[in-house]
């Protein structure tokens, strides 16, 4: 690294965030940044850049202890307002997935099935402190004799209540289109038949790990916004692929890395956990997550500077190949063309809608800028790097 | 160009009557009919988007209510709740009528119920659930 020009320290950051003097600017702002005054001299000037994206992440769930019981039980089935949690773990430890739909929901029986109640639908209704319906059964022990437990029971009650997602904001993901001849309906949202709608994912030039393509700068104990309240990243999250195609800049042209990320669920807020129901699809949660990237030298500055025009994603029929697991890219097309509203395929206009919040996304790379200038808010050095994972 | 949303509800006694025809040949009015049915007992319902230009379109719903059409402004019927809409955009790839899109640059999914046809795709589409019906289902599916 002595090559670089400009060399700052997470610690020198942090010094200055302690004294009130840091700089620090959203991952759109810094687009225009690096454009107006190249990468070297942006990365003398701006010391942290915030990023952001809330979008529908399935792979989330929360480990929580409900607390023993008088007499006790070793729980072996537990529903939390009907919704099975998983329950194979010491005596009262359960964990509640997002996309578990409620016992009695009808699922695809009727087709498109509407999953209008599911796991994040509990982990949004008890971290907004609503009383929640804890069921739980057992088949009895000598040291745990009860068998059977039924209360309402808020997320303050709880001992321990901890949001572990196994797999979040991942790095590029694909634009769906359906070439079928009927109306799909996937997770990637309702598709048109012949290839009359695309629908895309990601928040672009603010999601998180567009913004350090190479994990320079995250690994385990990243500290991040996670739900509204601060979290870590605790390993590479499933399916995590570093070593997917890449463009000149960089950049994922196609589904890369991934972040496995915990947090406090009892500090978390229902603004930034949203229950989901996705029609003919299932439950998932909504989560906002925001990675700050130290402006550590010059590449960094430069890695963070890049907009919605250098970043590109594949397009992918869910309609016959992707359910056939033999996804292949019917064309590329940047995040500039998909948020313009229509891409073209095969000469053909075609409408595109996102399944992201940009609106979110930016609310929490404002939000988290905002808590470091504030001194609320300290970068951490990553214990393990992601690249090497 | 004035366009318009509306539910007409036809009384049995003038099921029969070409009255939308009327509105082309009378007043020059176009109409898209997004939806219609006839009742058990015969009464008639239609939602059909009204196009031309204001006074036209004024004289035209005159012209419905004097023959004994009931003229209903159901945009009024699907309401976003604003408190859970996170404007993910969803809702934009299954809105027939562009009532709900997105607002460019900020990315924000704007509603102008003017140009909702009361369709209900987006609130089954709507992963948040914001999207509610005001709506009187029961005489719709019966």
């Amino acid at each position: 690294m002595a090559h670089y020009k400009v060399k700052k320290t997470i610690d020198e950051i942090n010094r200055k965030i302690r004294g009130g003097k840091v700089v620090v600017v959203t991952a759109e702002e810094m687009v225009d940044i690096v454009k107006a005054t190249g990468p070297e001299k942006a990365a003398r000037e701006i010391d942290v850049v915030t990023t952001g994206t809330f979008s529908p992440m399935c792979s989330s769930g929360a480990f929580i202890n409900f607390g023993h019981t008088k007499p006790p039980i070793k729980a072996s089935q537990v529903f939390l307002n009907g919704v099975p949690a998983y329950a194979g773990l010491a005596a009262v430890d359960i964990f509640i997935g997002a996309t578990e739909p409620s016992i009695d929901d009808p699922l695809n029986k009727v087709h498109p099935g509407q999953f209008k109640y599911g796991g994040g639908h509990v982990i949004e209704d008890l971290v907004s402190g609503k009383r929640v319906e804890l069921i739980a059964r057992s088949y009895g022990t000598d040291c745990y004799p009860n068998r059977e437990i039924k209360k309402q029971i808020r997320l303050k009650d709880m001992p321990n209540a901890v949001l572990m997602n196994p797999r979040n904001a991942y790095q590029n993901y694909n634009c769906a289109i359906n070439l079928k001849d009927d109306i799909i309906y996937t997770y990637m949202g309702v598709l048109r038949p012949k290839g009359d709608n695309a629908n895309y994912a990601t928040a672009g030039q603010l999601s998180p790990l567009f913004n350090d393509p190479y994990y320079l700068t995250i690994g385990l104990g990243t500290r991040i916004f996670l739900g509204g309240a601060q979290g870590y990243v605790v390993w590479a999250g499933t399916q995590h692929n570093p070593s997917v195609n890449r463009g000149k800049n960089g950049v994922p042209l196609g589904p890369g890395a991934t972040l496995m990320v915990m947090g406090s669920l009892k500090e978390m807020n229902s603004h930034w956990l949203v229950g989901l129901s996705i029609l003919g699809y299932g439950c998932s949660l909504a989560v906002g997550i925001g990675v700050p990237i130290p402006i550590l030298n010059e590449d960094l500055a430069k890695y963070t500077g890049i907009s919605d025009e250098d970043i590109f994603t594949q397009i992918i029929d869910y309609g016959k190949d992707y359910p056939q697991g033999k996804a292949k890219s019917l064309g590329e097309v940047s995040y500039a063309e998909l948020k313009s509203g229509t891409i073209t395929l095969n000469g053909k206009t075609i409408q595109t809608s996102p399944v992201s919040s940009y609106v979110r996304a930016k609310e929490v790379a404002e939000t988290l800028k905002e808590w470091i200038e504030v001194g609320q808010f300290y970068l951490s050095q990553p214990q393990h790097p992601l690249k090497d994972i | 160009m004035y366009s318009k949303v509306v539910l007409l509800r036809f009384p049995r006694e003038i099921v029969n009557e070409p009255i939308v025809a009327n509105l082309v040949k009378r007043f020059d009015l176009s109409f898209n009919i997004l939806k219609a049915t006839i009742y058990p007992r015969k009464e008639g319902m239609v939602v059909m988007e009204l196009t031309g230009n204001r006074k036209n379109y004024n004289a035209g719903v005159k012209y419905l209510g004097d023959v004994g059409v009931k003229v209903e402004n159901i945009s009024q019927d699907i309401r976003r709740n604003e408190e859970r809409c996170f404007h993910c955009g969803v809702c934009t790839a299954v809105c027939p009528t562009g009532a709900l899109y997105i607002e460019r640059p900020e990315m924000s999914v704007a509603f102008e119920k003017d140009r909702c046809s009361a369709c209900e795709l987006c609130v089954i589409a709507c992963p948040a659930k914001a999207m509610e019906v005001n709506f009187d289902r029961a005489l719709l599916d019966s």
